[in-house]
């Protein structure tokens, strides 16, 4: 694909994900098509595309959490690093330590505040009570809700709002201090003051980490990301550079979408 | 056509007092059968029945070791019914990914869940009693009653596993944490009011089980400890009753016995409203 290959000439940095004719089905619906994308480095990719597109199935890939739906089938490659992910036989708790994760509804476990965020790193093995506690305040902050959250580290994680929630499990999610945030879709289900608080707090964290985020709002898109694919029925239409793919779109169909002509 | 006909006035009463006939009927039943098991019984409840064992020389009855007998069996059989109800549930919901065998399997469950109890003790009685060679002892009987009980605290697990969000699940394995962990750390915890509900269910039936019992755990009447009792013969208190009120004709002692069963199933009921009503409350706040 022509736009993917001016998109990685454009820039120099290190592709974190390089994905090569990679397709999906479920069961017999051809879900994904042939997707050719490089991530880079310290960048917030964004995918964007109406409903049932593809997105949330691509972004699901790279940390292998398609691996709990049954009946999925794989083709191509998607290379995380130098590792093969696609039906290669690799640790994948430990790429999803690295390779981390949001959701689209914020889903805290119904457990303390600290106990969400003590979570990941007890997973893979911290025991020690000041290490725990330093990871706990250290993503908190990270995630912009410490101040909030300091004096009810023990109460349940269930009572803060929906937008505390979210920051709470993208706290978790530093926790195990990944390379990778994967977001899918994380402000949907949040009024407008929280996910401004979220996208800000993306940009943030681009500087330490690697972020793909799903979105179905375009001004997000634009707001915050460095590059846009943009998904078309299970196709990647065009990828490359934001300010390009908002300003001067090479495929017919991207400016219908973008310009608000169907989607 | 008239709205207000008499026909359709009449109809209308007529069923309304239809309906109330029967709901005091009901009540009344109900109120009848306890009334008269309490009358029946309070004149013989005396602290001695309640507290000792049978003695031949003293020519004195007690149901001590048939209550203490009802307890043992309970406990045994919950303790054995438990780990092996929970673990097929989890199996069934969490890992399985073979839906034809989960049918398979979930069929016979059902077929489990509605053979009449008696087969159970038939059944028990020539594997537990005779092949294991157990004998008739209340090991038999508690092995009987899991068996017999496997079919609910499958369902009710089952029932509450799916009743966690898959989102918690997700979330978990998104840390990258493995299979058992997730279950263990975050899927059990948040169905522990499923499975709380499926043992009270299950207590509430052993302790009504007496045709399984009838073949399997005999009719002693001696005071033990666990571990002995386990394996030697004894009577749990319903069939206790069927001893006393059947072979040996003593009426009162059977109705005292018919009087601690309901205050013990009213007991569970309770218990099980009160732990209904604070795991909701817990789950709301």
């Amino acid at each position: 694909m022509p736009t993917s290959e001016n998109a990685s000439a454009a820039d120099t940095s290190a592709n974190v994900f390089t994905v090569r004719k990679f397709n999906l089905w479920y069961g017999d619906h051809h879900a994904l098509h042939n997707i050719n994308m490089d991530i880079k480095e310290h960048s917030i990719t964004a995918l964007i595309g109406p409903s049932g597109c593809g997105k949330s199935t691509f972004i699901r890939n790279l940390n292998r959490m398609n691996d709990l739906i049954p009946g999925v089938k794989l083709e191509g490659s998607i290379k995380y690093n130098n590792e093969e992910l696609v039906n290669s036989d690799i640790d994948v708790s430990k790429l999803r330590k690295e390779v981390g994760m949001v959701f689209q509804k914020p889903n805290p476990f119904p457990m303390s505040v600290y106990d969400n965020i003590a979570y990941g790193p007890r997973t893979h093995g911290v025991r020690n009570h000041a290490k725990l506690d330093a990871l706990v305040s250290g993503s908190l902050k990270a995630a912009a809700i410490y101040e909030e959250v300091k004096d009810r580290m023990n109460s349940s994680a269930l009572g803060l709002s929906g937008g505390q929630q979210q920051r709470l499990c993208i706290a978790r999610a530093l926790a195990v201090q990944p390379h990778v945030l994967l977001m899918d879709e994380p402000t949907s289900a949040l009024d407008p003051i929280s996910t401004g608080k979220i996208e800000e707090l993306a940009m943030q964290l681009k500087e330490k980490y690697t972020i793909v985020i799903v979105t179905h709002n375009m001004q997000q898109a634009l707001r915050i990301s460095d590059y846009t694919a943009f998904f078309l029925l299970g196709d990647l239409i065009e990828f490359g550079p934001t300010e390009k793919i908002f300003s001067n779109p090479e495929d017919k169909r991207t400016e219908d979408y973008i310009t608000g002509r169907f989607g | 056509m008239s709205i207000s006909s008499t026909k359709r006035k009449i109809y209308k009463t007529t069923m309304l007092t239809l309906s109330n006939v029967c709901m005091a009927i009901t009540v009344a039943l109900v109120f009848f059968l306890v009334i008269y098991i309490f009358v029946k019984s309070i004149p013989y409840f005396t602290w001695e029945l309640v507290s000792t064992s049978p003695s031949y020389l003293n020519d004195t009855i007690g149901v001590l070791p048939d209550i203490m007998n009802t307890i043992y069996i309970i406990f045994a059989a919950l303790l054995m019914v438990l780990p092996m109800g929970v673990g097929t549930a989890i199996y069934l919901n969490e890992y399985s990914n073979r839906p034809r065998v989960e049918k398979v399997i979930e069929y016979c469950i059902e077929t489990l869940a509605g053979i009449p109890s008696i087969i159970y003790g038939l059944v028990g009685m020539l594997v537990f009693c005779q092949f294991m060679g157990l004998q008739t002892s209340l090991l038999a009987g508690a092995l009987t009653l899991m068996i017999m009980n496997l079919p609910t605290i499958i369902r009710t697990t089952q029932e509450s596993l799916k009743t966690v969000p898959q989102s918690y699940r997700e979330g978990a394995f998104g840390l990258g944490a493995a299979k058992w962990r997730v279950i263990r750390t975050v899927v059990l915890p948040s169905c522990i009011d499923g499975i709380v509900t499926g043992c009270i269910l299950a207590v509430g039936r052993m302790m009504g089980e007496s045709a399984a019992l009838l073949f399997t755990a005999g009719f002693a009447h001696n005071l033990n400890g666990f571990f002995d009792a386990m394996n030697s013969a004894g009577a749990t208190l319903t069939v206790a009753l069927y001893v006393y009120a059947k072979e040996q004709g003593q009426f009162e002692v059977a109705f005292v016995i018919a009087a601690i069963l309901m205050f013990m199933s009213l007991a569970i009921n309770i218990t099980a409203s009160v732990l209904a009503r604070r795991i909701q409350r817990r789950k709301e706040a």
